[in-house]
This record gives C-alpha cells, structure tokens and sequence, in this order.
C-alpha cells in the first residue's frame, strides 16, 4: 500500500460537492504534483487529506493507518506538514519565531532542525530576526515551508509553492524540494507551473473539475499528446 | 523667572497629571488590544471589568485595614491588588465558559460579538453595584505626597506650587513595571509567542498544533490582571465610581483605536495622546499665559474646554482618527 493514499474523496465546503471520487497516492520518498486549470479543486483536495473539508466519502491512510477522522493537528503529529497557498506565514513574527511556532509541538530540542533549516535555505538565517510579513515573495515561501519543516514530517504537502515567485526563485525552490525529497521525506505539491513540476515529479495527476482526469508518470504526463494539447499549451 | 514659573505650572497642571492618566488609559488600552487581536472583538465590557475588579481590590483592602495590616507608606490597596487580579481574572475565565465560548463555538461574526459584549458590561455593571455600591469611594492611604507645596518652595524658593501625589508615582511605576512583563511575556515565552501567533493568523496557528483554548484562556487571564491594575490606580489616583469607569470605556477605546487597534505599542502611545489632549484642552491655561505674555491680562480663564466637555475630547479624536487614519499612528489591523 502506498505511504499516503486518499482514496474516493468526495466532498465540498457546504452542499454542493467540489471532489467528485478523487484519488491521490505517493509513495515514500516520492514527488507527486498536483495540476489542472484554476477552480479545478486542487487546493480542496489538498485541504481535504490534511483534514481541513468534511469528506462526504472516501478514506485517508498515512503509512497504513486510517487517519481519516483525525484533525489537522494530530495529523502534523502523526508525521504531516502541510504549506498552505495563501496565508502561510505569521508575518509580524521573526523569521526564527516562525520556524519556533512550526515546531510548537514538539517537546524536544529542535535546534537540530532548526539549523536543517537554515542549511537549506541560507537566506533564512540572514533575515532570521526579521519580520516574515517584510519579506520578499520567494523568501516568504522559504519561510512557509522551513515553519512546516519544523516538525520533520514524513509527509510534506505543499500548495504552489512558488506562486508569484520570479522563474529564478522558482528553479531554485524546486531545487530544495527535490533536496527535501531526497532525505525521504515524501512530497504532494499542486504547481500552476505544470511543465516544470511534472519534470522533477515521479508521479502527476491531472485533476479536473474535482474529478482524477489523467494520472500517470510524470515523464508520461509530459509526452501524453492529449495532456499536452490541453494542460500543458501544446 | 517668569519663564520657570511658567514651566512649573504647565508641569504641576499638564505634564503631571497627564502622564498618570495616560499611563491608566495605556494599561486600559492594552486590554482592550489585546481580546481585540486575539478574540477578534470590541470589548465593551473593559471599563465594567475594571470597575469590577477595583470593587474587590477595594473590599479586600478594607479587610486588610480592618486586620490592621498596612503596606507602610504604600497605599494598602497594592497589597490587596494581587488577591483582586485572581477574582477578576476567574471572572472572566467563567464569562468565556458561560458566555463567549458558544458565539465562537458558532463562529459568530464580530459585531455580534460586540453585542454580546455589551450585555456582559450591563451584567458585569450590575454585579459592581451589588458589590460595592453606587457612592464615591476614595481607598487611598499611605503617604499622600511625594512633593508637597511646602517642600517645593522651601526646595526650590519658587512661589510658583508644585505638587506631586504618591498616587501619580506609583501609577507611572506601576504602569512600567505591568508594560515590561507584558512584553516580555508576549516577545519571549513560549506562551506568549503563541498568542502572538494566534493573533497573526489563526489558521496557521491551529495547523502548527497551537491550542486555542490555552491561547483564550491566557488571553481572558491577563485581560482580568490588565483590567484590574489600570482600575485600582486610576481609583487611587482619583477616586473609586463605578459609573465614572463606563464613562472611561471612550477614551480608552479612542487611546487604542489611535494607537492602531491590535498593537500593544501603540495602545501605550495611544493612552498618552489622549491624556494629553484631554487635560491641555481643558485646562484654564490663564496663568501661564500671564507668565509668558507680560502686562496682558486675559479676561477669560483661556481654557479651550470645560472640563464638563473633556470626554468631548476623546470622541473627536476617535472620529477623526477613524475617518483620516483608520489604522491609527502604529499600524494596526484594520478596524
Ligand atoms: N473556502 C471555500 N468555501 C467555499 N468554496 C470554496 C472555498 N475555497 C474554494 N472554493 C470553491 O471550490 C472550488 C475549487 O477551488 P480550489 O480548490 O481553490 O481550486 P484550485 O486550487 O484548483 O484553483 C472553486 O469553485 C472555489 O470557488
Ligand atoms: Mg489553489
């Protein structure tokens, strides 16, 4: 079975359903990325594995335990991370403040992270007494997903990570999620950037109207002519 | 000399009293900012809490004095404070069991829970009045002067009075004390953090596995230790009312609203540009004018305002802080 696997989601915010039977899996140490046109669900597909949406249907596993009826919290302490798309830092907090408020419950030194952290993204540790909110975009997300790092989830699920970054910072970001997965950490991230997610994913999943539309290898996804054509402008 | 006269009395009438009440008004506005950032609503029921908390500070310092225990120059009253902030404070931790849980538990919107609010404040009133009366109660002992008019002049040959209470003292001490531990709590403890982090973005917060219960919890706690010191010095600087203490809810919501609503520091600054403009505004600035302006004797007393009309004050300000600068001289979250 795979690590996370949520299967047949079906669910929305109130009446009106936005997952119709939506499936994801990753494997240990796995990247797998999230694409599809704006409104698809794919934020709500996020929210609803983390536990944040009312499934109507459908069953979430997280190393072969049922975690389906757990809140968020415990699942950060059952070993997940999660980086929302929007409002994913505290921004009148210091950049150490926030990557200490990541790690808010953990009862154990974790110093050692800390600096984890700060090895990965380096800027981090310059503007370590700063303001998140004074940040530039990139940097903040840098932020974001150090604070979620904090934890050392054994799943780390991100959602476009590098919205509104310039294509530098985004190369760079991918870099250090491919850097994060190496260490075996697993990864599901939605990207608005397609092309390039799907090139470092070991697994895609093109998500439509709520509904798993295509789902393959990345490499597949990208050679896949109808895939193309569509989702990924020709 | 004329000059000197005239700072002495800007001093002993203006800078003096203003920097007390002010530091009253901080501690009030602190409070008010604070469930304000945290609990994200407008709690009308603060100048009642204060009322209500003194009133305790009040009947455990008569039975101090009725034991004969005393706090040696210090009014008796600092003694009985602590014992008035655990009152205060389980008051207000039963309040949120009793009453705010639920409208948060339904994610009421936040002027409704400002309506509820205001019906805490008519309870919390009542409660007051049960407690202690309607009366005028003046609970200062100890030694009333730091300088008196007598030591001044033999001090300093002036003829010019200057006097200054214990009370404004122990007031602004008092006030600084309460303002370092606040911020150090908020800037340096786990706890505080947490808060901080809770006031910032809620969300995140509970995905960080933040306890929001905990986090209200501590919030209600100093809201009630907040509440009950401004009170008691206020009372002991002036006197002990409980209606003049819902009077007091307008120029502590102006102090907080000018300062920038959900920002500590600007809750402090807030509380002295409000004390300042009340008392210059309404002070009978004759005598200093008459010192700085030779042979001119001004027929009025040149006071801008009775003092009748100082709550005037405030509203203004309020108003025109909400209409030119709505987020106040520290950026605070939009109102
Ligand atoms: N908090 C919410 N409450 C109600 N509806 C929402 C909420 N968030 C998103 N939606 C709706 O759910 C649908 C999917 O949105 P979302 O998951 O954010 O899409 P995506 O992330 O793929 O762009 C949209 O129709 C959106 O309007
Ligand atoms: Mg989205």
């Amino acid at each position: 079975m795979s690590y996370l696997s949520a299967a047949n989601m079906t669910g929305g915010y109130g009446k009106a359903d936005i997952l119709h039977d939506c499936t994801l899996t990753v494997e240990k140490g796995e990247i797998a990325v999230i694409v599809g046109p704006n409104g698809a669900g794919k934020s709500t597909a996020m929210k609803a594995v983390f536990g944040m949406l009312n499934l109507r249907e459908g069953r979430v596993t997280l190393d072969g335990s049922d975690i389906t009826a757990l809140s968020p919290q415990d699942r950060v302490k059952k070993g997940m991370g999660f980086v929302p798309q929007v409002n994913n830092v505290f921004p009148t907090m210091s950049v150490e403040e926030n990557l200490e408020m990541g790690a808010f419950i953990r009862n154990d030194d974790f110093k050692v992270t800390m600096e984890q952290v700060f090895t990965l993204f380096p800027i981090l540790k310059d503007k370590r007494r700063q303001n998140a909110g004074e940040l530039s975009g990139g940097q903040r997300q840098q932020v974001a997903v150090g604070r979620a790092l904090m934890t050392q989830p054994k799943l780390l699920m991100l959602d476009e990570p590098t919205a509104g970054v310039s294509p530098i910072v985004m190369d760079e970001l991918f870099d250090r999620i491919i850097e994060v997965a190496r260490t075996g950490i697993s990864i599901l991230m939605v990207e608005q950037n397609a092309r390039q997610a799907l090139e470092i994913a070991d697994k895609g999943y093109v998500l439509v109207q709520g509904e798993n539309k295509y789902t393959d290898t990345g490499k597949a996804l990208l050679a896949d002519p109808d895939v193309r054509r569509t989702f990924l402008g020709g | 000399m004329e000059f000197l006269n005239a700072l002495v009395a800007i001093t002993n009438y203006v800078i003096i009293p203003a920097t007390a009440y002010g530091a009253q008004l901080a501690l009030g506005a602190l409070g008010v900012t604070l469930v304000y950032s945290i609990l994200r609503f407008s709690n009308f029921a603060h100048g009642d809490t204060m009322a209500f908390g003194t009133g305790v500070v009040i009947l455990i310092t008569w039975g101090f004095q009725a034991m004969g225990i005393s706090f040696g120059p210090l009014p008796t009253a600092l003694l009985a404070l602590p014992f008035g902030i655990v009152v205060t404070s389980a008051l207000m931790l039963g309040t949120d069991k009793v009453v705010y849980q639920y409208y948060r538990k339904v994610k009421a919107a936040p002027v409704v829970m400002v309506m509820v609010s205001v019906g805490v404040m008519f309870i919390m009133n009542a409660l007051t009045r049960f407690l202690i009366g309607v009366d005028q109660i003046n609970f200062a002992d100890g030694a009333r002067f730091v300088i008196n008019a007598r030591q001044w002049r033999e001090m300093t040959g002036m003829s010019e009075p200057l006097t200054l209470r214990s009370t404004q003292v122990i007031t602004v001490v008092t006030a600084i004390l309460v303002v370092w531990a606040l911020f150090w709590f908020l800037g340096r403890t786990r706890t505080g953090k947490s808060m901080r982090a809770f006031s910032d973005n809620e969300d995140l917060a509970l995905l960080s596995g933040i306890d929001p219960n905990r986090v209200v919890a501590v919030t209600w706690i100093i809201t009630g230790a907040l509440a009950t010191i401004a009170g008691t010095l206020y009372g002991l600087d002036k006197s002990f009312k409980a209606f003049t203490y819902f009077q007091l809810l307008l120029p502590i919501f102006a102090s907080a609203i000018v300062g920038g609503i959900g920002n500590p520091v600007g809750a402090i600054a807030g509380g002295f540009v409000i004390s300042f403009s009340e008392v210059g505004l309404t002070y009978a600035w004759k005598k200093v004018v008459t010192y700085l302006i030779p042979n001119w004797e001004p027929d009025g007393l040149v006071q801008l305002l009775s003092t009748d009309y100082k709550y005037a004050v405030s509203f203004t300000i309020l108003i025109l802080v909400l209409i030119f600068k709505p987020t106040g001289l520290f950026k605070g979250k939009i109102v």
